[in-house]
């Protein structure tokens, strides 16, 4: 029964939340233009929040019917259809509700509304324009969802868009309108991965916090409140700023962990457009932190806000309106929204940068040059740095619009982006590294210097410094003697040098001005853990080694000599290989089955016609317990297949075994995922490259017949195998016996290289006809058939088929130091908590003593202000 | 001046260089005639050059060679370009698994000789995240 109400109900309450958003923004506008902010309640203030409070309550209304759509497997809608299936776990089904991009702008909404609602209760007088720009914004954030046509005109496109008005074309819907797909296409199988339920979440989190500072910027701008705003807005800058940085990061660890391209960054158009905004959110923060305590910089951090946000709207833009087109592996479904993507661009565009520009003449500024040898002015050059290195990013990334624009103005071009992008961001990114750490450095020491006891230069630099020098001495004496990796490129030694200083003088200034105040150390931890990131990225990417070098000899063709990278091994199953510091054997496939700790290798399981289901041929055990007798049945999921690789180092002989797997998916085809194997100064990281295709029946060899009796010991492929009885059929569940029926095993053991196999064909007869059921020993390439049996000679007939024995081919690289990346972003989390923690107190403590144009820390407030 | 004048000017020089540097660093989109040209030229940077795969009257693909058991790290194909010419590929990686589905292909590298060598293959699958099809086998159970 196609459920109709649900979709309604879903369809109208975004109807509502667009009318609601419009009210609100209509009457917060009208509110805040008010010639006083007002804390006090007046009628369009109460309207707006009223109305704001609606559109919350409809959004959370959208979200729980689309929830329900997918939950209940409803589908009759196409969300349904085509991101959830039937076997989908409920935390996926979680995955697949913003798997799609309706689901994904839900997700922004739906944080949009949280964020608004705080700033409604606690944002005093600055509740109006900020809320007048957050209503605005939803407006255009829920009518991407609207799904209206008028006209010619599509506004929006809806989740609750069912199948039958979705494919119209589809006979069966002509047939039967009511008619209800049995399951869903599936979630994304990449997706299906922990990281991606948590990952779009917090990086939603952070765009929409984005708009909060945003928000400030422009509500000062538009009430003239060119400098109070910045107090509210700090501590929300460094949520957003934190948020952010560590959804990139999620997205990196996914992408290391689920992706086989070798890393965590790929400079892809995806990873970039959040990268953008990220640098410039950051810089931000600190040309506002300069102006806290010199006055200066206003102007700059006004621009620099504003453009975060417009950003964050670049890289929806870029992102969902399909004008990357071939340059990503990130893609949405193009839904043809990338008109209503570009008017909402266009609107914030104009509408922010008017703004700015016809404010720009009252924006106070400072007559007095800063200081060279203030912390300020270092500040200010690193939020220029890191400005530069946004626009690195973003000039390279822009170039497939550059094509469409020029296609639009009507000229054919054919730029494309950098062959090797790696190479061509790193060029940049690393010097941009260098002067971020030298600049932290630098800035933080002057930042902190005693200007009471006119503390000397010298002093304050001479310990970091020192420290610095030495212990790049001695990392690089230890890469000379081979105990790390030799680091000889001269830009390597410099970003090595220039991170070891970031550490040292932000640890120096940690132990010692910092050492009695803790609470406000924020910026010291988060600068050493950008520091440490920024050592891992050098270790881990500079000097990644791949180690499965094909030394087999055997090449195909010697066209260019013998200097191409031949990254890749060929493993026979069973057979080892020495492959770096490893001998190196692929032992089996394996699968997850239910309940079962460890994977399960596919010889103990018979795999039913419901692919979900397989009986155990032998007992599954987790340890000595054992968890399945022979016969059950057990649940299995059929997507990943695991490749058991063991590994044993040659010299230590310490052994391991890695897993790494691979979905065949007859939509993507391979999606092969490594397996990581960490130790304490690198990570071993191995991904299957290919395996036989698994969709091509395997070639198995001419069917060899044997007659033998029982006892005798027959030569196949070079392995031995012998016949050791005939006996009733066991496994015989399938055959669907009937009385009279009969069914009887032979009883093989077959001696393979590393252990014995048992092998039992089976021979039947149903319903008069004579079948049989061939066992297949894929460790061997082996499928032995019971072909006859005669009882008066007493001669049994075995067939015996061989094939390709199994295979996979196999990368294998070592990441040295990787682990300081991840613990270099969770340092620096933990610095952004500690000072958002700090200035939202600071905050408090100056509203509560009293001081409703809170100005910044201890700076008094300038004439400037006034002027409005 | 001011020392903030000073700062906008080297800001806009470095911005300046990005931009200058990444012109030089893009790559173009080109046939292989032009990818030839460059090549005698000298010019070894290397390009983007899109096309399909080469296939028979049956749509089977032709001249794809692939033998892993021999060595995983050479595959060999034949790329007809927009202008339907033909060009032997060679791309010293294992075979990229959805090759044969591929309905276009971008593939990243230069001449050398008579044959281009790529290092990065981007596929366009048809079916990918498109679903419009829906399987009506299974509604016989219904």
């Amino acid at each position: 029964m196609v459920n109709t109400f649900i979709g309604d109900l879903g369809h109208v309450s975004v109807i509502v939340a667009f009318v609601a958003a419009l009210v609100s923004s209509l009457s917060y506008f009208f509110a805040a233009n008010r010639p006083v902010l007002d804390p006090e309640h007046d009628a369009w203030k109460k309207l707006a929040r009223i109305a704001f409070s609606v559109h919350t309550l409809a959004v959370f209304s959208i979200i729980f019917a689309l929830f329900n759509i997918i939950y209940e497997h409803r589908y009759e809608y196409h969300y349904a259809w085509s991101h959830s299936s039937n076997h989908l776990p409920v935390h996926y089904m979680i995955s697949c509700f913003w798997e799609g991009q309706e689901g994904s702008f839900l997700l922004w909404i739906f944080w949009h509304t949280l964020l608004g609602l705080v700033l409604m209760k606690y944002g005093k007088k600055w509740e109006s324009p900020v809320m007048a720009v957050f209503s605005f914004v939803q407006l255009f954030l829920t009518s991407m969802i609207l799904g209206i046509v008028i006209g010619d005109l599509k506004v929006g496109s809806s989740p609750f868009i069912l199948m039958r008005d979705f494919m119209t074309e589809a006979p069966v819907f002509k047939m039967d309108p009511n008619f209800i797909p049995e399951d869903g296409t599936g979630l994304n199988p990449l997706l299906q991965n922990y990281w991606m339920v948590i990952h779009p979440p917090v990086l939603f989190l952070g765009f929409a916090a984005t708009l909060v500072p945003f928000a400030f910027a422009i509500a000062g701008l538009w009430k003239k409140e060119f400098s109070s705003w910045t107090k509210p807005a700090l501590p929300w800058a460094l949520f957003a700023a934190v948020v952010l940085g560590v959804g990139i990061m999620m997205g990196a660890y996914w992408a290391y962990e689920t992706l086989n391209f070798g890393g965590y960054w790929n400079w892809d158009p995806v990873e970039n457009a959040v990268y953008i905004p990220w640098l410039v959110l950051v810089g931000a923060i600190h040309t506002l932190l300069a102006f806290r305590k010199s006055k200066s910089a206003l102007r700059a951090t006004f621009i620099l806000f504003i453009a975060s946000f417009l950003l964050v709207l670049y890289a929806t833009f870029l992102t969902r309106s399909g004008i990357l087109g071939n340059a990503s592996v990130h893609s949405f479904t193009d839904l043809g929204l990338s008109g209503q993507l570009f008017t909402y661009m266009a609107a914030f565009f104009v509408l922010a940068i008017g703004l700015l520009a016809y404010r720009w003449k009252f924006i106070p500024t400072t007559e007095k040059e800063i200081a060279t040898y203030s912390g300020e002015f270092w500040v200010f050059i690193g939020a220029a740095v890191l400005c530069l290195g946004a626009f690195q990013v973003l000039f390279t990334t822009s170039i497939p619009v550059y094509n469409s624009f020029m296609g639009f103005i009507g000229v054919k071009t054919n730029i494309a982006l950098p062959a090797d992008q790696i190479a061509h961001y790193t060029k940049f990114q690393l010097w941009m590294g260098v002067g971020i750490a030298l600049l932290s450095g630098t800035g933080q020491l002057l930042w902190w210097r005693k200007q009471g006891k006119e503390e000397s230069l010298t002093s304050v630099f001479i310990v970091p410094v020192i420290l610095t020098l030495l212990f790049t001495s001695l990392i690089l004496l230890l890469s000379k003697i081979g105990y790390i990796e030799k680091i000889n490129t001269p830009s390597y030694i410099v970003l090595l040098l220039a991170s070891l200083y970031a550490v040292f003088s932000n640890l120096a200034i940690l132990l010692g001005v910092l050492r009695k105040k803790v609470s406000i150390a924020g910026g010291a931890v988060a600068h050493i853990g950008v520091a440490m990131m920024l050592l891992g990225v050098l270790f881990s990417s500079g000097y990644s080694k791949i180690i499965s070098q094909n030394m087999s000899g055997m090449v195909y063709a010697r066209e260019f000599g013998d200097e191409i990278n031949r990254d890749n091994v060929l493993l026979w199953r069973n057979t080892t290989t020495d492959m770096g510091p490893y001998k190196v054997t692929y032992t089996g496939q394996y699968l997850e089955v239910k309940g079962v700790p460890e994977y399960v290798n596919k010889e103990l399981l018979f795999r039913l016609a419901d692919e979900y289901k397989a009986i155990a041929r032998g007992p599954i055990k987790d340890g000595e317990n054992v968890l399945f007798q022979p016969g059950d049945t057990v649940e299995v999921y059929p997507e990943n297949t695991y490749y058991q690789v063991e590994y044993r180092n040659r010299e230590t002989d310490e052994a391991f075994v890695l897993y790494p797997r691979a979905q065949v998916n007859p939509d993507m085809g391979l999606l092969a995922s490594p397996d990581v194997k960490m130790f304490a100064t690198k990570d071993l990281y191995t991904h299957v490259s290919t395996i036989p295709d698994p969709n091509e029946a395997k070639d198995w060899g001419e069917l060899k017949e044997y007659k033998v009796q029982i006892g005798d010991t027959i030569f196949i492929n070079d392995y031995v195998a012998v016949l050791h009885g005939i006996e009733p059929a066991k496994d015989t569940m399938l055959l669907n016996l009937g009385a009279g029926d009969v069914a009887v095993q032979a009883n093989m053991k077959v001696l393979g290289e590393k252990r014995t196999y048992h092998a039992h064909p089976i021979y039947a007869i149903r319903d008069r006809m004579v079948g049989q059921v061939p066992e297949e020993i894929e460790d061997l390439g082996l499928r032995i058939l019971l072909m006859n049996l005669d009882p008066e000679k007493g001669e049994i007939t075995i067939g015996i088929n061989a094939s390709q024995k199994d295979y996979i081919i196999l990368k294998a690289m070592e990441k040295p130091f990787i682990s300081i990346l991840w613990i270099g972003t969770l340092v620096m989390s933990l610095g952004f908590v500690m000072a958002i923690v700090r200035h939202y107190k600071d905050g408090k403590r100056n509203s509560a003593s009293g001081k409703p144009k809170g100005t910044a820390g201890k700076v008094k407030p300038k004439k400037g202000e006034l002027v409005a | 001046m001011k020392r903030i004048h000073i700062i906008g000017i080297l800001v806009i020089a470095v911005a300046i260089s990005i931009m200058m540097s990444t012109a030089s660093d893009a790559s173009v989109y080109v046939p292989f005639s032009e990818a030839k040209a460059r090549a005698q030229e000298g010019d070894d940077t290397k390009v983007h050059v899109v096309g399909r795969l080469k296939k028979d009257a049956q749509g089977h693909i032709v001249g794809m060679k692939y033998d892993p058991v021999l060595d995983p790290n050479y595959f060999s194909f034949v790329l007809v370009d927009t202008n339907r010419v033909e060009q032997t590929v060679v791309y010293y990686n294992p075979k990229p698994q959805d090759f044969d589905r591929s309905e276009q292909v971008v593939i990243t590298g230069s001449m050398q000789k008579e044959i281009f060598v790529a290092d990065k293959i981007l596929l366009k699958c048809p079916s990918k995240y498109t679903e419009n099809e829906v399987k009506v086998e299974k509604t016989a159970s219904l």
